[in-house]
């Protein structure tokens, strides 16, 4: 370990009722990396990631970002502190436009209040034409060029996926976490969102985590993957200690299959 | 259903033009104005026939229905003076300057002005009382669409912040609390007269922003909840608090709020002698005789105008932004960064405010402030009010005001006169009932029929905001799951609710 890493969880732990769901896992996203969560269907993936953006306050266990405790603190504190992200099911703002999804994204980083709405003061006008611009950019950084006054609800599955990663960027995040970005896309829009997440880390600076179950995509981009089954941690390391780890593959296919 | 219905008028429609020759190409290949003008020509030619035998005729009729052809036809809009898009503006101008000289072509001392024909089954044009009571109440509907239209939070207890801003007019602005004697430029006080008396200018601002901060304690707490149960709870607060307004005559031996006799007399607004001799604005609104209604119609006006200002304004902000992403997706607007508990009372406390300016000026207007006022069902008639018009759209919430509160008013006695004069005892008609029938009795059951006529056929209100019409119309959820006849509907009239 060189530096501090940006994220950092200590015996994290969530409990539905009877269920653990996660189970005291100790995890760390390096700053900069693009660092992968992997697990069968139900092993506590989501719930972790809820953790790690406020949704779910832990049963236990400590989140550390940037230097910051934020164990217990509303979401948009995370968001203003600089996590970011998107959801599995697409969640857009569903009748706003395109470009309105992306500045309700950057509401933290804006600063007019009620008062200078009103009034409408240069300040504020420029802080809006500011962040239109921005919005713009970001829009065709993520491939929605021409696409700022679609309704949400009108674009297509891949662009709502990509409107979503936008939004998410729009947070400025330094953190940002992907669930499932990739899920019901064909491979060739896979392809591009792969170079979308690797353009992010090389240009943006961004540090990554990532939920995938394409494995081409995981194995592809990443530089750590934490494998989680039950809530537990039962692996980690680089792509290649993964896929040669036996405790990973019992996980997958099953122990039965791996023992005979 | 609604569509099917829609495809079967439209095609009987282009059969009966057909046998004159006019076939949907034909139309369609005329210039979009022709077509207006023919539409507008149609429709007012059908409404003057209408006046001429189920109102009374008066030719100003034509006068009107001349206006309405210049406002409708021309595509104003469309219109660009030097590189500013003024047209857009014209349409609202020229309301605006309708409803300003109402007061000079409408009413006479006596009440309604006998130049204008009086409407099918609605009768007379609104009296000026009505159209202050419209003014009042359009302020609080936009108010109410602060929460309900762009937060998207369900609140059934918005008369509270009516009877709080109309309370704190009665305490400012009476000689309720007469162990004091306090006096800031309160109007019509006479000597000697205790109490407290500000200026109901500022009353109106305290009352606005006491409201508003009443509106933030009670949302600290409940708007942790959602949906149905934050219904519940602002239910809950809307009953409390005139309960505490009907029974704090005796708060520890303190009269707080006179019981149920209320608080009377309220000090009327005016200007005060200075600017009175200056520039001859009203001194007192108490003492103008016969016009008083007219000068509280403009003051009412002036309120609602910036009360659409500020509804405008927080809309198209970042707060108003925050707010629609709330409605349309909570979890997801945390997610991005947006305070839920915060901008939520931020629209509650900005909708408190404007209720309880409304209610301070309704209490200065009547010159009491009663307890009888503030039932549950001013909460239901705001709200439906809201959802009549289109939530979230400023224009729907207006007509959803005014026509609501005209209705209530005066609309269903009219109608009822009308009704019974035709078809009553001794009808000019014929006959049918033989005891007149009390139309205002039905009142509630009648708004009830309008909003579910509504919901079936425009669910989305009367003239919906953009965004709120491509809900309805744009989406996957356009159609129907299931045939009307094959199986239960699943139409989307149930997701307006």
């Amino acid at each position: 370990m060189t530096a501090a890493p940006l994220l950092e969880t200590q015996k994290l732990r969530k409990e539905f009722g009877g269920l653990v769901a996660v189970d005291d896992v100790d995890f760390t996203v390096p700053e900069g990396a693009i660092v992968s969560l992997i697990g069968p269907n139900g092993a506590g993936k989501t719930t972790f990631f809820n953790m790690l953006t406020g949704v779910y306050k832990p049963t236990d266990g400590s989140i550390v970002f940037d230097g910051e405790d934020m164990t217990g603190k509303p979401p948009h504190a995370y968001t203003h502190r600089g996590i970011g992200r998107t959801f599995q099911n697409i969640r857009l703002f569903q009748n706003m436009t395109a470009l309105e999804n992306v500045l309700v994204g950057m509401h933290t980083r804006l600063h007019s209040h009620l008062l200078g709405a009103l009034l409408r003061t240069p300040g504020v006008r420029r802080e809006e034409r500011d962040a239109r611009a921005r919005a713009r950019e970001l829009l065709e950084f993520c491939g929605l060029r021409g696409k700022d006054g679609v309704i949400g609800r009108n674009l297509s599955y891949g662009d709502q996926r990509r409107l979503e990663v936008a939004r998410a960027l729009a947070t400025q995040p330094k953190l940002l976490l992907l669930d499932e970005p990739t899920a019901g896309m064909n491979p060739q829009e896979t392809a591009e969102f792969t170079g979308i997440v690797a353009r992010l880390r090389g240009e943006q600076k961004l540090s990554v985590l990532l939920i995938e179950h394409d494995m081409k995509v995981v194995m592809g981009v990443s530089d750590a993957i934490t494998v989680l089954d039950y809530g537990e941690k039962i692996a980690e390391g680089t792509p290649a200690e993964i896929q040669s780890n036996q405790r990973v593959i019992e996980a997958y296919l099953g122990s039965a299959a791996v023992t005979t | 259903m609604r569509r099917r219905l829609g495809a079967a008028i439209s095609a009987g429609w282009w059969r009966c033009l057909s046998v004159f020759g006019l076939s949907q190409k034909r139309w369609r290949s005329l210039p979009r104005t022709t077509r207006r003008a023919v539409k507008g020509l149609v429709w007012t030619g059908i409404g003057l026939l209408l006046v001429a035998f189920l109102g009374v005729w008066e030719w100003s009729a034509l006068v009107i229905a001349a206006i309405v052809l210049v406002l409708v036809v021309p595509s104003w809009n469309r219109l660009v003076v030097s590189g500013h898009r003024i047209g857009q503006w014209i349409p609202t101008i020229a309301i605006l300057v309708l409803a300003v000289t109402y007061p000079f072509y409408a009413s006479s001392t006596t009440g309604v002005s006998t130049g204008l024909p009086q409407l099918p089954v609605f009768g007379t044009f609104p009296l000026m009382s009505t159209m202050v009571n419209m003014g009042i109440f359009t302020m609080m509907a936009l108010g109410l669409n602060f929460v309900v239209g762009y937060a998207g939070l369900l609140d059934l207890g918005y008369v509270a912040f009516y009877a709080m801003g109309s309370y704190m007019a009665g305490w400012l602005a009476s000689s309720q609390f007469s162990q004091v004697n306090v006096r800031f430029g309160g109007i019509g006080v006479i000597q000697g007269l205790t109490g407290i008396h500000i200026s109901i200018w500022l009353v109106l601002l305290l009352a606005g922003m006491v409201t508003a901060l009443v509106g933030i304690v009670i949302g600290l707490p409940t708007l942790r909840l959602r949906g149905d149960y934050l219904a519940i709870v602002t239910l809950g607060f809307g009953e409390i608090l005139p309960q505490i307004a009907r029974n704090g005559d005796s708060l520890g031996g303190f009269n707080l709020t006179n019981g149920t006799g209320g608080i009377s007399p309220i000090d009327p607004p005016g200007f005060g002698s200075w600017l009175h001799r200056h520039f001859d604005l009203p001194a007192n609104f108490g003492a103008l005789g016969t016009t008083f209604d007219r000068t509280y119609f403009w003051t009412i006006l002036v309120l609602v105008l910036l009360t659409i200002f500020c509804s405008a304004r927080l809309r198209d902000s970042r707060l108003g932004r925050a707010w629609i992403a709330i409605r349309e997706d909570e979890i997801a607007a945390a997610a991005m960064g947006v305070p839920l508990m915060r901008t939520k009372t931020w629209a509650y406390a900005t909708g408190a405010f404007f209720g309880g300016v409304a209610g301070a000026f309704y209490a200065s207007y009547n010159g009491s402030s009663n307890p009888d006022e503030f039932y549950f069902q001013i909460s239901v008639f705001i709200l439906v009010m809201v959802i009549l018009g289109g939530m979230g759209s400023i224009p729907g919430v207006i007509f959803g005001a005014c026509f609501l509160t005209y209705l209530n008013s005066e609309g269903l006695n009219n109608i009822g006169a009308w009704l019974n004069g035709h078809f009553g005892p001794g009808g000019s008609d014929f006959e049918i009932w033989h005891k007149p029938l009390d139309v205002p009795q039905y009142n509630f059951g009648i708004y009830g029929v309008i909003l579910v006529v509504v919901m079936l056929f425009r669910p989305e209100g009367l003239i919906p905001s953009s965004r709120r019409a491509a809900e309805f119309h744009e989406g996957v959820r356009e159609e129907s799951l299931y045939d009307v006849e094959h199986g239960a509907p699943i139409s989307d009239a149930t997701e307006a609710v």
